[in-house]
């Protein structure tokens, strides 16, 4: 018999024992791995951003709109390259009420700064000659079943038009995608003509929410952004710069400390997870205490004995951490087609890489104990049943 | 039979204590399922009832129609003037309707140990009568402002979660300076604001129009004829709700999104607590097979020996369950933590963890102590006894 086919025999004298262990492991380890990956989305939720892009917003609040006669200037601070701007629309979706996240821009300066936003070239071109124009992303477009062409319906519950009505038409002339698998999953906004949102709304005009800065190669963006902040100080417009990453996590963090709950919960999770697996092999080892000294006196030296009842554990806490991270993959995945991907739960390498770490700390935790008991035995106290 | 029972339940459960060790992990296995329920419940409850607490039945809110919250709102001074004369409002002690014209704009401050991402926080500016209106409020630090200044009143809520805003502090919103001269609690949303003077914040933040206007009615029924006359006057398009629904549809969408994650956590976490407890229920059931063999020789019928097991189990799982819903209480019951609330503000809240919560979870804790004894006292009870009685 091989060592190996010791331990898995070992681990399946008592079947019972072993699958309803096994099965605690699994259930832990789902939660483990769906419970990351959405603590991932708000800590590291804007990784895959570059630092390429600042953004500037109002300084008391974002939703206090800055004066696009900003433009020339803020092209004019050196090592800014391009300058697009943002407009919140307040979309909403009349049939359920549901919100879309739209933008007013200006068409050419949007292509310009997010090269990730990748749409046929006439697309773009249409979306500059349409007054009336809209783009809209791929995730977006897909779940709400518009095609290019159609007239979309959309209200605002901010701004009404010139003749009071809330309700907008839009014509859809394009839809982007993203320039690489996690961009593409932010295709989730839409975007209209400045310019026609201005002309036609009632109240808002020659104002925009937010700035979006390109920066030259080599520009170092620390200095352009208090440089930025510094031109606005002490005017009705003062502002406040910081980089498209820095901007997207306070944003998230807006929402709430999701991470501090997560971790209380896995916490909770593991420690019950531990006194379970702990306890099964606390006793599995009890029970076979004279196994063990006959294994030790056939010539087993203690540090293999240290090392079979080590092996139950990992192979455990191994086999229970594969299977709930699969199930957990799989979960993840129908969340986010269930709810058509506007709420993505992707189960990652790192989210992988961190469950390897925890099936690690697991194995040694509930394992060690049991195993330095296996070690340290007498062969004479064991045999004889002291 | 019933003193059958009890003999047996009394043996078990005076034997627990030589084998704690695994009872020990029903216990924490259900005390870990039911604080985690009830703190991620707790959260929602809290949540609910800060903003439940900010309406009354006899205020109505008026906003632009279609706008949804104070923030996409706005009213031009015709509508203002209109909206308080309209038929229902109630009279203030100085005979004329008691109303508040309020405008809000956002500031952000910065949470408590953070260092620099800002959160946003609303800026109401109120009439005098706002405080008619919301009687819950008290100033508890300082003083109220004083129309015509720059100065500002903070909520305990904002105080406690955001840095910037204390008692004596300046505050530089758009170019313009404002003094933190008071404090209020009132033990809802409204903690998670900073008020001023209404026409202060109009020409220092270039506002003409409002937000949104609070009305007092002569009783919470008043609130139709008030919408009636308002929502058929041609020269207005504004929504009316009475202020407790208006706060309460806000919570819709969090009470979902909780619920959802608190039923989705706790179904898997229960699902590993069942395989624990059938584990420990079985191991002990297979410790005492030889005693039990022999009392089913001295005559005990097998229900005893099922019901003195699922016992104790249940025990067990009601002592784990009370555990944690105490870890629950103790750590997070007026736990005070923010989000984002309808008018991209931050809402400061505190979880509470309410009687009613505490029973759901002892529920759950004692119907998977229910599932992980069946099964081992089902064992248990069909072993042969000539064959337990030979083992080991």
């Amino acid at each position: 018999m091989t060592k190996a086919g010791f331990v898995v025999a070992n681990l399946f004298r008592k079947k019972t024992r072993t699958t309803l262990t096994v099965l605690s492991v699994i259930a832990a380890f789902t939660l483990f791995g769906l419970l990351q990956s959405l603590n991932h989305i708000f800590d590291a939720g804007a990784d895959f951003i570059g630092a390429t892009r600042l953004m500037t917003q109002a300084r008391v609040s974002f939703t206090q709109p800055l004066p696009l006669s900003m433009v020339p200037q803020l092209e004019g601070v050196p090592g800014v390259a391009h300058v697009a701007y943002m407009q919140w629309f307040g979309g909403v979706w009349k049939k359920d009420n549901s919100p879309i996240f739209a933008f007013a821009v200006d068409p050419m300066r949007q292509h310009q700064v997010y090269p990730e936003w990748v749409m046929p070239e006439d697309q773009w071109q249409a979306f500059a000659k349409t007054r009336t124009g809209m783009i809209a992303g791929r995730v977006l477009a897909d779940r709400m079943g518009w095609k290019v062409g159609q007239k979309i319906p959309l209200s605002s519950n901010i701004f009404p038009q010139k003749n009071g009505s809330k309700d907008w038409t839009f014509d859809l002339v394009g839809i982007y995608d993203g320039s690489t698998e996690d961009w593409q999953k932010q295709t989730q906004n839409v975007f209209i003509q400045h310019e026609y949102f201005d002309e036609a709304n009632q109240f808002s005009s020659g104002r925009t929410n937010f700035y979006a800065l390109q920066l030259a190669d080599g520009a170092d963006a620390a200095a352009i952004s208090r440089a930025v902040d510094k031109m606005y100080e002490n005017s009705p417009d003062e502002t406040k710069t910081q980089t498209e990453k820095d901007f997207n996590v306070g944003f998230l963090k807006q929402i709430g400390d999701i991470g501090m709950i997560v971790r209380w919960i896995l916490f909770a999770v593991f420690f019950t997870l531990l006194l379970v697996v702990g306890n099964t092999m606390a006793q599995s080892v009890r029970e076979r205490v004279p196994e063990l000294a006959v294994l030790k006196t056939l010539g087993f030296s203690d540090a293999s004995v240290l090392g079979f009842v080590l092996a139950e554990a990992g192979a455990l806490c191994l086999f229970g951490g594969l299977v709930g991270m699969g199930l957990a993959t799989v979960f993840g995945a129908m969340i986010s087609k269930g709810t058509g991907g506007q709420f993505t739960i992707d189960v990652s390498l790192p989210v992988w890489g961190m469950a390897a770490v925890a099936v690690v700390a697991m194995t040694l935790a509930v394992g060690l104990l049991p195993a330095l008991r296996a070690q340290r035995l007498k062969i004479v106290d064991a045999l004889a049943g002291r | 039979m019933l003193s059958q029972i009890s003999a047996i339940t009394g043996l078990n459960l005076r034997s627990i204590p030589d084998r704690w060790t695994s009872s020990l992990v029903i216990v924490v296995g259900l005390a870990g399922v039911v604080a985690v329920f009830c703190a991620l419940l707790a959260m929602s409850a809290g949540f609910a009832s800060t903003l439940q607490a900010s309406g009354r039945t006899d205020n109505a809110i008026v906003l632009r129609g279609g706008s949804g919250a104070e923030l996409n709102s706005g009213l031009d001074r015709d509508s203002m003037l209109l909206a308080r004369e309209a038929p229902g409002v109630r009279k203030g002690a100085d005979g004329k309707p008691l109303a508040s014209a309020e405008v809000i704009v956002i500031a952000e401050l910065v949470r408590q140990g953070d260092a620099n991402n800002g959160a946003n926080i609303t800026v109401r500016g109120v009439e005098p009568n706002a405080f008619v209106l919301r009687p819950q409020l008290k100033i508890v630090e300082g003083r109220a402002f004083k129309p015509g200044l720059r100065e500002l009143i903070v909520g305990r809520g904002v105080t406690r979660q955001f840095q910037g805003a204390e008692l004596g502090k300046v505050l530089r919103m758009r170019g313009s300076d404002w003094t933190v001269v008071g404090i209020f609690e009132s033990g809802d949303a409204y903690e998670s604001e900073l008020w001023g003077d209404v026409e202060v914040a109009q020409t220092t933040f270039n506002r003409r129009g409002y937000s949104s206007v609070l009305l007092g009615l002569e009783s919470p029924a008043a609130v139709r004829q008030v919408k009636d006359a308002l929502q058929s006057d041609p020269r207005l398009t504004v929504d009316v709700t009475d202020q407790q629904s208006y706060f309460s549809d806000q919570t819709k969408q969090f009470r979902l999104t909780i619920g959802f994650l608190a039923g989705f956590v706790t179904a898997i976490m229960a699902l590993g607590a069942i395989f624990a407890a059938l584990n420990t229920m079985y191991a002990a059931v297979a410790a005492r097979g030889k005693e039990i063999a022999t009392l089913r020789a001295l005559g005990f019928g097998g229900m005893a020996v099922v019901l003195s097991v699922l016992v104790e189990s249940l025990v067990l799982a009601l002592v784990g369950g009370l555990i944690g819903a105490l870890l629950a209480y103790l750590l997070f019951n007026n736990f005070s933590v923010s989000t984002l609330g309808q008018n991209f503000t931050q809402v400061v809240f505190a979880f509470k963890v309410t009687p009613q919560l505490v029973v759901t979870g002892l529920v759950i804790a004692l119907v998977i102590g229910f599932i992980g004894g069946l099964l081992p006292a089902w064992r248990a009870a069909r072993l042969p006894i000539t064959t337990a009685l030979r083992q080991g």
